[in-house]
């Protein structure tokens, strides 16, 4: 039987925007999207579907669907997975949640996963890279109520088992869990392929399959968010700068060097 | 009770109380009297003998001691609902975790059993108006939130190094409670098959009084060797930019960053490195940082004391030699 994959995928402001160009509305407490640089797949994200992939390439009979909750315009997000290889799409969009904390977000998710069960596996980001929380992932194996493994830098399926590299202080861990599982993928599992022009236009013509909270049976009344953002703010940073002079390299050092020593610093 | 503070004590992988814990327990005693409750540190693991005496030490008034031969190694599915049950139990308003590798698994999980929310990656505890408030960078360090919570506990996990532990005071009294621990073997769906350590020679970065490092800029793995070069001679170690670790020319161990190391040396040298908010993120807590960047823009001069706009493959040749000279110098007082 095929196995089915779940790659949970958030769109995200580019994480990649200049500091410089980086700007928050403090009264709404949500960040501004800087112009002209256009909202991008959670760069872990599109690693998971990566994972997904190799999984396949080693494996072939393979099903991946993506599963997103935010907005219509996540729909991009979506697509650029299609396009990457994914199978199916399916949006989860509804005003009523449009709001939802990381707590609201994992119970959605886990409706909708449910409804797309039978499923073997099902990966997350390590974090989204806007809040960069990294509590959704964990969250949805407890509601599910199935094995958690966090931080991958590697992901196999073997004899109905998934078998992780989980990134450790200075090294890495083996880790082995039954199917079905959650696992959080890492930057350290390698680059997320490129989809080819032609991928891109298929995947353009795929539909994506949109649900709102009623279609998942979750009244969003009794959703409550379990936090607030009392506050959202760019922090100052108060550093005197000095550009140390010189009309040589030798001068340059030499004088970096008086610095460091005044400062008993070397 | 209602008012305590629970700290999960970790531990390292000698088996002693990790540094993270002692910066919680600070965490933990400087919000204690606004609360009005205890702080409670909660060790799990195998062996415990002797850590109660120093988490008392470091500001704990009682230590909770889950001592099993289950709990020898973390392990989330063994873990969680010890913890789980011991906060059940105990009904503390705070608990509060490193964030660290068992951190970033435990935290999200004992949040969800207990269905209340967590705030990872913070930096800042506090109550206002008799509400905790958990301030937490976010955005890849560009921006800072800080949230209220409407469940209880309030669980956090802090930054390393983001709080000041305790002197530590043999004198300080407190009690120890022995818990039971019955840990489902069959509850442990997990299974860890093996382990491969990068072995780390010399400093260890964590710990490093001097971190010299690498990014994009330097071209190649070559000039890390110069790197190298420069933190044996100030007898620091060497960091790396995850583009530099992404591209294979330096371990990813010792990624600096966001998704890396938090590192707090006294002197931090940043060799084209662009200054990225999320490698910023690894190194917030550091005053003293020099950057050699050719780009007169580049972000990571906003940050420094130090700023040497200059090819690296001119400056570190000079700056090796004249450390060189000096250390002689120094040596043969
Ligand atoms: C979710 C997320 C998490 C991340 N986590 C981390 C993290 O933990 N750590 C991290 O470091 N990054 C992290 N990043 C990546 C980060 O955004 C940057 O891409 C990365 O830090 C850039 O590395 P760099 O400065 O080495 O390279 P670049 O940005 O390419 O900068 C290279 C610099 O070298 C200079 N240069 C070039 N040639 C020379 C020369 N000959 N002499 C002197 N200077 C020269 C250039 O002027 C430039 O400033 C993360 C990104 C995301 C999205
Ligand atoms: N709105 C969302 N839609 C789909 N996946 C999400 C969403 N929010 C979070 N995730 C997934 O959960 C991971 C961790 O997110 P977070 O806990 O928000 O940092 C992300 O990398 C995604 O894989």
């Amino acid at each position: 039987m095929a196995l089915h994959i779940i790659c949970c995928v958030k769109q995200v402001p580019d994480p990649e925007t200049p500091a410089s160009q980086f700007r928050v509305d403090e009264a709404a407490k949500k960040v501004i999207p800087a112009p002209g640089i256009a909202p991008v797949p959670s760069q872990f994200d599109t690693i998971g579907v990566e994972a997904a992939l190799r999984i396949r390439d080693a494996l072939g009979d393979v099903k991946i669907s993506v599963v997103s909750m935010g907005p219509d315009s996540f729909r991009d997000a979506i697509k650029h997975c299609l396009a990457m290889g994914a199978d199916d799409g399916y949006l989860i969009n509804d005003p009523a949640l449009h709001e939802a904390d990381h707590w609201v977000t994992a119970q959605v998710l886990a409706a909708a996963i449910q409804k797309l069960a039978p499923f073997d596996l099902v990966i997350t980001g390590r974090q989204a890279v806007d809040w960069d929380m990294g509590v959704v992932g964990p969250t949805l194996a407890e509601l599910l109520g199935i094995p958690c493994v966090t931080i991958a830098k590697d992901v196999k399926v073997q004899d109905g088992k998934v078998v992780v590299e989980r990134v450790l202080l200075d090294g890495f861990e083996t880790v082995e869990a039954p199917l079905p599982a959650v696992v959080t993928v890492s930057n350290e599992l390698g680059e997320p392929r490129y989809p080819q022009l032609r991928q891109i236009m298929m995947a353009a013509r795929k539909q994506v399959t949109v649900w709102t909270a009623a279609d998942l049976g979750l009244n969003p009344a009794q959703l409550q968010n379990r936090v607030n953002v009392e506050a959202l703010y760019i922090p100052e940073t108060k550093v005197e700068t000095e550009f140390i002079e010189g009309d040589t390299v030798e001068e340059k050092v030499d004088r970096l060097l008086q610095r460091l020593r005044e400062a008993k610093l070397i | 009770m209602a008012n305590d503070i629970l700290v999960f004590g970790e531990l390292t992988e000698e088996g002693r109380l990790a540094p993270i814990t002692f910066e919680l327990l600070g965490a933990a005693r400087r919000l204690a009297p606004a609360l009005g409750g205890r702080v409670l540190c909660a060790i799990l693991g195998a062996g415990l003998d002797g850590h109660s005496q120093e988490a008392i030490a470091q500001g704990a008034d009682v230590v909770l001691l889950a001592d099993d031969p289950a709990l020898q190694e973390y392990q989330g599915d063994a873990y969680v609902p010890v913890l789980e049950r011991l906060v059940r139990e105990k009904g503390p308003a705070v608990v509060l975790l490193g964030q660290t590798i068992i951190g970033r698994d435990l935290a999200p999980r004992l949040a969800a059993r207990l269905g209340t929310a967590v705030a990872m990656d913070s930096v800042e505890v506090e109550v206002q108006d008799g509400r905790v408030l958990v301030t937490r960078p976010c955005y890849g360090g560009n921006a800072r939130a800080r949230y209220s919570f409407n469940t209880s506990p309030v669980i956090a996990t802090l930054r390393a190094k983001s709080q000041e532990p305790l002197e530590r005071d043999d004198s300080r009294q407190g009690e120890v409670e022995r818990v039971a621990v019955n840990v489902d073997a069959a509850g442990v769906r997990t299974r860890v098959l093996g382990r491969v350590k990068q072995k780390a020679e010399g400093v260890r970065l964590e710990d490093a009084r001097v971190v010299v490092s690498g990014g994009r800029g330097l071209g190649g793995p070559e000039g890390f060797q110069q790197l190298e070069e420069l933190a044996e001679l100030l007898g620091g170690a060497v960091g790396a930019s995850r583009a530099a670790c992404d591209l294979g020319w330096y371990p990813v161990s010792a990624q600096v960053g966001l998704t890396g190391k938090v590192v707090t040396p006294d002197l931090y040298i940043a060799v084209g490195i662009s200054g990225a908010s999320q490698h910023m993120a690894g190194i917030s807590q550091v005053k003293n940082i020099v950057a050699i960047n050719k780009d007169p823009e580049a972000n990571i001069f906003k940050a420094s004391r130090w700023a040497v706009v200059a090819d690296w493959k001119e400056v570190l040749p000079v700056l090796i030699k004249k450390v060189r000279e000096l250390k002689e110098a120094e040596a043969r007082r």
